[in-house]
């Protein structure tokens, strides 16, 4: 766990290919060394311009316009005014039930969806590099192919698996005596999240399975030598040697749940009302466009952004600390 | 949950540091760390059946088998359902084919609402290439000047990078709408093509692939010769990342494919639309798009992905395990 984070990595890495000690050029010695440092820049300079107008400009403008409020008359006859008064959309946001009720519902959703996914997807991978295992190919396939179904390719054909009317799974079920109601309003958040894992799960189970292949055959025949049954094995030298793979898949899924939107916006208009507008941090910053008030809806995206940034960089200070250990 | 980049580079470090052997045998892109087990030769094979029971390999197969089962079927009821005769798709139990009228679903999809269902196709492509083949150009420039310059704020961009590539790009899309709006970019197919065309994540793959595979005494040839370093660049280096092009424009367009907030707040003209924006629409209109057309539709819109995903799975594999070589 030399380097669990990017960050790491960066520092991890020797200082780098020195400038190669090149022979003077017979030709414009002078200019040279000026060109040598211009050149960089120049490549760089697409891929960075366009960065800062597609990231850093609309955080800024977000975070400006963040701070004006939007006031309208009370018979709403004139066109609202803007005026700037700096905290009044934070303060209303964390007022807003409907918008701190998102942020909960997204915080549960990554504490149940995210280890009940990575214990699959860790399942699978070990049964996989299991030595019983026949069809190895086919199996780490078909659970990687959902994968490569778009998010909201794979909502939609999801939300015909859970149709109320016609879903093939109750079809199934049905013999056996129960349905389950997918868009019940207690239910429907599991419903997401099974969309969620069905096409993350395959594509986790790819990471913790290349951790596993980079065990040593040796440490993995000396376990064996000394009696470990196949179960233990995984259990007491499998499992560890994947920790960091494990760390940092769920580090991942967990930022993936704070920007839950795909899913659950398909699946919204045929919910039958479970899934309101306001249901993740994002669809409500959405609503809050479509409602025009778009200072409120900079603010809620400016909290997000910061609790994401605030979750992931805790994260990794936390596992590259275990990491230095 | 869409973001392939900041998932793609999990995977990248991921391979890393549970790997504890950074040299290892995993320098071959793609395919890597695949050896141990994939295909044991057939001793061992044969011994691998000794050393394990029947029940430990039927138990073993029975569980993975109903995960296929879990993974495959919503993708096999929608392949069946879309070959039924029209009107069909819901009725049944979806497991078995029943009457084969695919051609004439297909039909049926591109005349609804004047074709529009092509032109989504169209326009996604569109997107896709274009912002792909822009993002993989930037990216290559940058990705190379990072691996094979030594400048005074290449920390800082690299930085930036990594730091880009840790938050998700979906967080962007409120404010990047915002700032269109204000800009007056809105129904503007450039609110789709400009923000596709930068990947942080591009730039990472493109940096560690050039430190690998550009040994630093080919450019040192070149610049001997008297070439400028942009020629040193498009004769020698995108030559010899060309591999890696090929994965930072799949993960690319892919990504720009995903992407759904994006395109669904900027184009509101129907014309203008990804099909998936289209799709979505369709599906919500409920009785105004008979639903079995979203059904088709979904296949339809799916083939071409999953085609070039298992056509090209060398080279997703390549950018899987990308971060494992240092």
């Amino acid at each position: 766990m030399s380097h669990a984070s990017p960050r790491a990595h960066l520092r991890a890495r020797p200082p780098a290919e020195p400038p190669p000690a090149r022979p003077p050029r017979p030709t414009a010695p002078a200019k040279a060394p000026r060109r040598r440092a211009r050149t960089p820049l120049l490549f760089c300079a697409p891929f960075l311009l366009l960065f800062a107008g597609m990231y850093l400009a609309p955080i800024v403008y977000a975070a400006v316009s963040s701070l004006y409020a939007v006031r309208r008359s009370g018979l709403g006859l004139t066109a609202p005014t803007r005026v700037f008064d700096p905290l009044a959309n934070y303060a209303r946001a964390f007022q807003d039930s409907a918008f701190t009720g998102s942020l909960g519902r997204v915080a549960l959703f990554g504490l149940v969806q995210v280890p009940v996914m990575l214990g699959l997807a860790l399942g699978l991978a070990l049964l996989i590099d299991a030595k019983s295992a026949r069809g190895k190919g086919f199996f780490r396939l078909s659970s990687f192919v959902p994968y490569a179904v778009p998010g909201v390719s794979a909502a939609l054909i999801w939300s015909f698996m859970y149709s109320t009317q016609s879903s093939p799974v109750n079809r199934l079920l049905g013999p056996l005596g129960f349905t389950v109601p997918f868009f019940d309003e207690d239910l429907v958040l599991w419903s997401v999240a099974n969309i969620v894992t069905w096409s993350w799960a395959g594509y986790n189970m790819i990471i913790i399975y290349a951790a596993l292949q980079s065990i040593p055959a040796e440490v993995l025949e000396a376990a064996r030598m000394d009696g470990a049954s196949a179960l233990r094995i995984a259990w007491s030298v499998k499992i560890p040697a994947v920790r960091g793979a494990l760390v940092l898949t769920a580090v991942f899924s967990v930022i993936g749940s704070a920007q839950l939107f795909n899913e659950p916006a398909v699946l919204q208009p045929v919910s039958a009302g479970a899934i309101p507008s306001t249901y993740t941090p994002i669809m409500s910053a959405q609503s809050a466009v479509a409602a025009g008030n778009y200072p409120y809806a900079a603010a809620q995206s400016v909290v997000l952004a910061l609790l994401v940034g605030a979750v992931s960089f805790t994260f990794f200070k936390l596992t590259s600390r275990g990491g230095s250990a | 949950m869409s973001a392939i980049d900041t998932a793609g580079i999990a995977r990248a470090e991921a391979a890393g540091p549970a790997g504890s052997a950074p040299n290892g045998p995993r320098h071959r892109a793609g395919g890597g760390g695949e050896s141990r087990s994939q295909r044991p030769p057939s001793s061992a094979r044969r011994e691998n059946r000794r050393e394990t029971t029947f029940t430990s390999r039927a138990a073993v197969t029975a569980l993975l088998g109903l995960s296929a089962c879990y993974f495959l079927f919503p993708l096999w009821w929608l392949l069946v359902s879309a070959t039924k005769p029209f009107g069909e798709q819901f009725s049944g139990s979806g497991l078995w084919f029943d009457g084969f009228d695919l051609f004439g679903n297909i039909a049926r999809l591109g005349a609804q609402d004047g074709g529009i269902f092509w032109r989504w196709m169209l326009n996604s492509l569109l997107y896709c290439g274009a912002g792909a083949l822009l993002g993989t150009a930037f990216s290559a420039l940058a990705g190379y000047a990072l691996a094979k310059f030594d400048f005074p704020g290449r920390g800082a961009v690299f930085g930036l990078v990594l730091a880009a590539v840790l938050v998700p790009k979906v967080l962007f899309t409120l404010p990047l709408y915002l700032m269109f709006s204000g800009a007056g970019l809105i129904d503007n197919p450039l609110a789709v093509l400009l923000p596709s065309a930068v990947s942080p994540f591009g730039v990472y793959l493109a940096r560690v692939f050039a430190a690998q595979s550009i040994p630093d005494e080919v450019l040192e040839a070149g610049r001997l010769d008297g070439a400028g370093e942009l020629r040193i660049f498009r004769s020698l280096g995108v030559r010899m990342m060309l591999p890696a092009l090929v994965t930072i424009f799949l993960f690319q367009f892919v990504e720009i494919w995903n992407n759904y907030l994006l395109p669904a707040m900027v184009l509101g003209d129907d014309r203008l639309q990804p099909v998936t924006v289209g799709l979505v629409g369709w599906n919500a209109s409920h009785v105004a798009v008979p639903p079995p057309l979203v059904v088709i539709g979904s296949l339809v819109s799916i083939v071409p992905l999953l085609i070039a995903f298992l056509a090209l799975q060398r080279f997703w594999r390549a950018g899987m395990t990308a971060g494992a070589v240092k």
